[in-house]
């Protein structure tokens, strides 16, 4: 089975998976807080790399993450956001509570 | 003048989401749209699929309706289900309120519904379901080359 999470470091990486939508937000709940338990975490990082589609249950996974970690000092990051995903995080205001990183072309 | 009607029963299950969205994505192709308009459609009927599983049948697996026609250059949406019905539908629309925290609902839904299609209107009667009517008109195929 693919891997969803991995920590580098103190860094969480979340694969996000092609879809992101109730039916496959659970997975990465369970998965990012069963490290977020185990392990210091500093930073939960989404990577959008191979994603086409999230809708608003998507947020809830980030603001939910966001929540858990913020309470130890740490914060919630983004990366590869095609076009689509960046409009959704735009609408939802996630932009004002994570950190995007924008990557070269 | 341009015509077509589509009807899906479905149970409400999560795997459905995906499944339901791509059906009407599917059904919209015949307009031409752009493939923003394709991912607005997408977003809107997930959100709506979505709130009939979680809030409509929470406690058990029932049946989901969707519906979608075409009008000349506009789609028509209707997902309806027979489930648990909203008390309050100005609250349950105002972005970021939701009675499921527990499940991290982040309460955007009908936010995104406004927001991606042109007109949404929702019918509700506690006990007896809810119905989402959403429409939008694709301008798609003007934008090719």
């Amino acid at each position: 089975m693919e891997e969803i999470v991995k920590l580098e470091g103190d860094v969480l990486w979340i694969q996000v998976p092609r879809e992101l939508d109730h039916h496959n937000c659970g997975a990465i709940r369970e998965a990012a807080d069963q490290m977020l338990l185990q392990h210091p975490v500093r930073e939960v990082l989404f990577d959008f790399a191979g994603t086409e589609f999230m809708d608003s249950s998507g947020i809830g996974v980030i603001v939910g993450r966001y929540k858990n970690i913020k309470c130890f000092g740490g914060m919630v990051s983004a990366i590869h956001l095609n076009e689509r995903i960046r409009k959704i995080f735009l609408l939802s205001g996630l932009t004002k509570m994570i950190t995007i990183y924008e990557q070269e072309a | 003048m341009r015509e077509n009607n589509m009807k899906i029963e479905f149970d409400s299950v999560s795997e459905n989401e995906g499944f339901a969205r791509v059906a009407v994505a599917a059904f919209a192709s015949n307009l031409n749209p752009t493939l923003e308009e394709i991912e607005d459609i997408k977003t809107a009927v997930s959100e709506a699929v979505t709130n009939a599983i979680i809030h409509g049948y929470p406690y058990s697996v029932e049946k989901i309706w969707l519906e979608a026609s075409i009008r000349e250059q506009t789609l028509f949406l209707q997902v309806k289900d027979n489930g648990c019905g909203i008390e309050n539908i100005a609250k349950a629309m105002e972005p970021m309120y939701t009675t499921r925290p527990d499940l991290e609902r982040s309460g955007m839904g009908f936010a995104f519904m406004e927001a991606f299609m042109d007109d949404i209107h929702i019918e509700s009667q506690v006990n007896h379901g809810t119905t989402v009517f959403m429409k939008k008109t694709i301008c798609g195929g003007e934008e090719q080359e």
